[in-house]
């Protein structure tokens, strides 16, 4: 019965508890359970709350026996990425640095999930501070892949993608800079969306990069996406950069096919990955073309600029962003400081980890008198540059696909130390945040060694709609062996 | 110390930075209230502390009084700007940096014209942008350093000036000015002693007809125009010195002490914090609209400048006596309803600028006095039917006590006395009782003749029409 429901789809364990087939403290044990069994060889979580997720769970069988209409959330167990705020539980972004800090605040996504009744399971691992592709820069421990534990499962998302992988959470929110929703979606198999910049309020995030940043959701299936996103597309008047989004029934249409649309396919993207990659990706496209799509070769001059520029961005904002980590407030403090510039100095040296603050000296150096032109300013332009890539193939196409990795889930270990690989990927999603749009990730097949293989749907800004659709239409087709409902 | 010939050699050139709180009621980037003197860290929220995932929300209350401010002194009020962050490390900014701007500020290219001893002058405006102040740090003698956060995130505009000023009178008379159009405005009280009006100076010297620029220095958080006027005073002495004799000058921040009157080096250029200015990604791009603009434009006032130019026209004040009267709202305000009800404004003027201003404290600006009464006085004076010595003694009677000076004159017998006969009479015995002064205003000394003149107005009580006094006199000795 436990395996039964930790692999079942939101939707599907949706209307169980609706039809009290199951009650919602069935589910949250049966998640709970896997957790204690699983998640000391996976890593998933940081922080576990099984006290208030049982507790949230017997709420909503409290108000469903009381006849009230609850949403479609409701009674669903989830986990959060541990660099979202939890009010009164620990929110580390994976960094000794605030290996003890509780905020004193729910983010707001968390808010609309709990006003939802969705339980939390807890809080997921991930890279330290969002900075990292496969989660092995955190300082509680890398997050293994559950599809084989010997690999990495992506990141900086990599417990939000292992634990809805490995049946650990129904589905998990997670945070996308420059790919790291849907990167870890797919080296784990799942599906994940960065939303259109603006969709998903920013408000308790802790910021990476806040011009790129993104929460997204990543669930089982694509159907299961969209609901998620339902719940999370709020606007919110305390973030001044979130928006109302002009069609947020994202699962409206879902089923309408994709017969008649426009799908381009830009070499840049197909040049940048290995065969095996490219080869499953180019078979999906094949199989829109079955389904009445029509796929064409376009171009994007500028993917490889945009990829250096975007971690140009990320780090020039990522160091200010992470300026308030000093040891005055919160978070770590060294011991033994004589002044305050020693509290500023020890606390960040000894509190943040090896690739925190090689981004933080690099993005301090792009912001820098003598730099700012030559790193920042240039980066900006080529974002105007890719956003006009992407306006002009839009002009003309529906949608674009292209694979979201270069590689499926390398070994542990494999690429630590080599930072630059690391960075290379991210070379097929980190575009699009630049751009702002959305973009859905989900599996197309498994390479020789059985690894999951992740496509990439790009869309118009605020057409997750259509992204779903055409994401829906594949798993609905595609033989991809990997769906347990 | 140098020479009072060698400083006339020196010019100084002075430009002014200003930062101005804006009272709304609310912080620049969060609820939390503005209000003054609460206990520490009891008006900050997890944005103005800086809290992780926090975010700010532009109040759009300050960027429209930063708007008024910039219309008020003849800015170009830009159509679109952006909000940039200032980075550098210190306790009491919680995130390490300030939300400002940087290029393309609000407000540019605007000027006031200022009133000194030698005439109208007008100084540029460069610029006014809007940005948030820091917190506090409370040091404890032996216990350490606190933060009050309350002051973070209290919004501010920051107005920069031309270098134009030549001397400290100008720079005091520009801030006198300054002060006055944003008081006008409502956007501000200008409390210079609770910080809500402070002033750096950028200073440099140079000998006169010079075009380069001198080494400048900037002097902070000046908090009174008396500490400005010193510490400008101070700074050009110091600049001449080390130019007269060799010594280098140095590109620095300096801080006034108050209490020996003279600066000292904070930090030099050298030392100079990079502040990696970058577009804060959390706030979109300000846009402004025409018919933002001109809805704030009709909630200003009639602004200082147009108050003058009336008080010149329809009063026949002085430019210098105008420039003093308009210069605090509440006495102009007040000179309109008394001048309303007189045929003599501009011995309304005379009085408010001397007998007035003697008795008025900084700290308690307000007349006791009704317009109405000091209208009376100015009719009664006049008329002739008071002198001047009265005038002055009423409105000390008045400030006391404010009764009707009609019949204060009435009881106290205070009327003129310009009667030919009771003068003359007076000014014989003058004459005869002070041979002296008269066989010395005779030998051509002057001040005798008014030592006589002060005889027969003792005789008179202090009530002696001073013209006609004068005449007599002068009839009877030649």
């Amino acid at each position: 019965m436990m395996d039964e429901i930790t692999s079942i789809s939101v939707s599907k364990l949706s209307s169980l508890l609706a039809k009290k087939e199951i009650s919602a403290v069935e589910a949250a044990n049966a998640y709970l359970e896997k957790i204690q069994s699983l998640n000391s060889e996976i890593g998933a979580y940081i922080s576990i709350t099984a006290e208030t997720a049982l507790k949230q769970a017997s709420e909503v069988d409290r108000l469903r026996a009381a006849g009230e209409k609850l949403s479609p959330l409701a009674g669903i167990p989830a986990g959060i990425k541990d660099n979202i705020c939890t009010k009164g539980i620990p929110t580390t972004c994976a960094s000794r640095m605030l290996e003890n800090f509780k905020p004193p605040y729910n983010a707001f996504v968390v808010d609309l999930l709990e006003g939802q009744h969705a339980v939390i399971l807890g809080k997921l691992n991930m890279d330290e501070f969002a900075m990292g592709s496969s989660n092995e820069t955190s300082y509680f421990g890398p997050v293994k892949n559950p599809r084989d534990t010997s690999r990495v499962p992506g990141g900086s998302s990599g417990g939000s993608a292992a634990a809805v992988a490995a049946g650990l959470a129904a589905f998990a929110l997670g945070s996308d800079t420059s790919g790291s929703i849907r990167q870890p979606a797919a080296f784990c198999g799942v599906v994940g969306l960065k939303p259109t910049y603006g969709t998903v309020s920013r408000r308790g995030l802790v910021a990476l990069a806040s011009s790129l940043d993104q929460i997204g959701p990543l669930t089982k299936d694509v159907k299961d996406c969209a609901m998620v996103m339902e719940s999370i597309a709020v606007q919110d008047k305390w973030d001044a950069t979130s928006v109302c989004h002009p069609n947020p029934e994202f699962t409206k249409g879902i089923e309408n096919g994709v017969q008649g649309l426009k799908i381009a396919l830009p070499k840049e993207f197909f040049a940048a990955v290995s065969d095996e990659v490219k080869n499953a990706v180019l078979a999906a496209a094949k199989q829109y073309e079955k389904l009445g799509a029509k796929v064409e070769e376009v171009s994007i001059p500028h993917l490889k600029a945009a990829h250096s520029a975007c971690f140009v961005i990320s780090a020039a904002e990522a160091s200010s962003n992470l300026g308030k980590f000093d040891g005055i407030k919160f978070g770590y403090r060294a011991q033994n400081c004589s002044s305050v510039d020693d509290i500023y100095k020890l606390s960040r040296s000894q509190g943040f980890g090896k690739e925190v603050k090689r981004r933080i000296l690099l993005g301090t150096m792009f912001l820098s008198t003598g730099y700012y032109e030559k790193y920042y300013s240039k980066s900006l332009q080529i974002r105007t540059l890719i956003c006009n890539d992407f306006k002009n193939i839009f002009e003309r196409y529906d949608l674009i696909l292209t694979p979201t990795t270069p590689t499926t889930a390398y070994k542990l270990g494999e690429k630590q130390g080599d930072s630059l690989d690391i960075f290379m990927g991210d070379i097929c999603t980190s575009s699009v945040n630049m751009a702002g749009l959305p973009a859905l990730s989900l599996p197309c097949g498994a390479d020789s060694q059985g690894l999951p293989v992740g496509m990439q749907l790009i869309g118009k800004a605020f057409d997750e709609q259509l992204l779903f659709r055409a994401a829906y239409a594949y798993e609905q087709n595609a033989n991809i062996g990997q769906r347990k409902d | 110390m140098v020479s009072q010939n060698v400083l006339q050699k020196y010019e100084m050139v002075i430009g002014l930075e200003v930062h101005v709180e804006l009272k709304t009621k609310t912080k620049i980037f969060c609820s939390c209230p503005t209000d003054f003197g609460a206990e520490p860290n009891t008006q900050c929220c997890p944005i103005c502390a800086g809290w992780p995932g926090a975010l700010p929300v532009l109040n759009r209350e300050v960027l429209k009084y930063a708007i008024k401010a910039g219309i008020a002194t003849n800015c170009k009020i830009a159509s679109s700007t952006k909000q940039h962050r200032k980075h550098y490390f210190y306790p009491d900014l919680p995130n390490a940096y300030q939300i400002s701007q940087f290029d393309h500020p609000l407000c540019e290219h605007g000027y006031l014209d200022i009133e000194t001893s030698k005439g109208t002058k007008r100084i540029g405006i460069t610029r006014i942008h809007i940005e948030e102040d820091a917190g506090k740090l409370v040091h404890l003698e032996g216990k350490g350093t606190l933060i009050d956060c309350n002051r973070g995130g209290m919004p501010l505009i920051e107005i920069v000036s031309e270098p134009d000023m030549r001397s400290a009178e100008e720079a005091k008379a520009y801030l006198q000015k300054l002060r006055a159009v944003i008081l006008y405005t409502g956007i501000s009280d200008c409390k210079m002693n609770e910080g809500s009006f402070r002033c750096d100076v950028n200073i440099s010297v140079r000998k006169k007809g010079e075009k380069a620029f001198g080494v400048r220095t900037e002097i902070k958080n000046l908090n009174s125009f008396q500490f400005v006027t010193k510490a400008i005073e101070y700074e050009f002495l110091r600049h001449v010195e080390a130019i007269e004799s060799g010594e280098p000058l140095v590109q620095e921040t300096r801080r006034f002490d108050s209490t020996t009157g003279k600066t000292y080096s904070m930090r030099s250029k050298e030392n100079a914090t990079d502040y990696r200015y970058m577009p804060n990604p959390d706030l979109p791009v300000i846009e402004v609209t025409g018919e933002m603009l001109s809805s704030l434009k009709a909630e200003i006032p009639a602004l200082p400048d147009e108050r003058k130019k009336r008080y010149m026209e329809e009063y026949g004040l002085t430019s210098y006596a105008a420039e003093q009267i308009i210069i605090d709202r509440e006495t102009a305000d007040y000179f309109e309803k008394a001048a309303a009800k007189t045929d003599y404004p501009v011995l309304v003027a005379n009085m408010i600028l001397t007998d007035i201003a003697r008795l008025q404290q900084p700290d308690e600006p307000v007349i006791p006095i009704s317009p109405e009464n000091l209208a009376k006085i100015a009719q009664m004076a006049g008329e002739g039917r008071i002198n001047s010595k009265t005038c002055r003694l009423l409105v000390q009677e008045l400030w006391e006590n404010n009764a009707d000076p009609e019949q204060v004159v009435r009881e106290k017998g205070l009327e003129q006395i310009s009667d030919e006969g009771i003068l003359t009479q007076y000014a014989k015995e003058a004459i005869s009782e002070n041979q002296k002064s008269v066989s010395d205003y005779l030998a051509g000394k002057s001040e005798a003749f008014q030592a006589l003149v002060g005889q027969v107005m003792k005789k008179t009580n202090g009530r002696g029409n001073p013209v006609k006094i004068q005449e007599i006199l002068k009839r009877i000795i030649s």
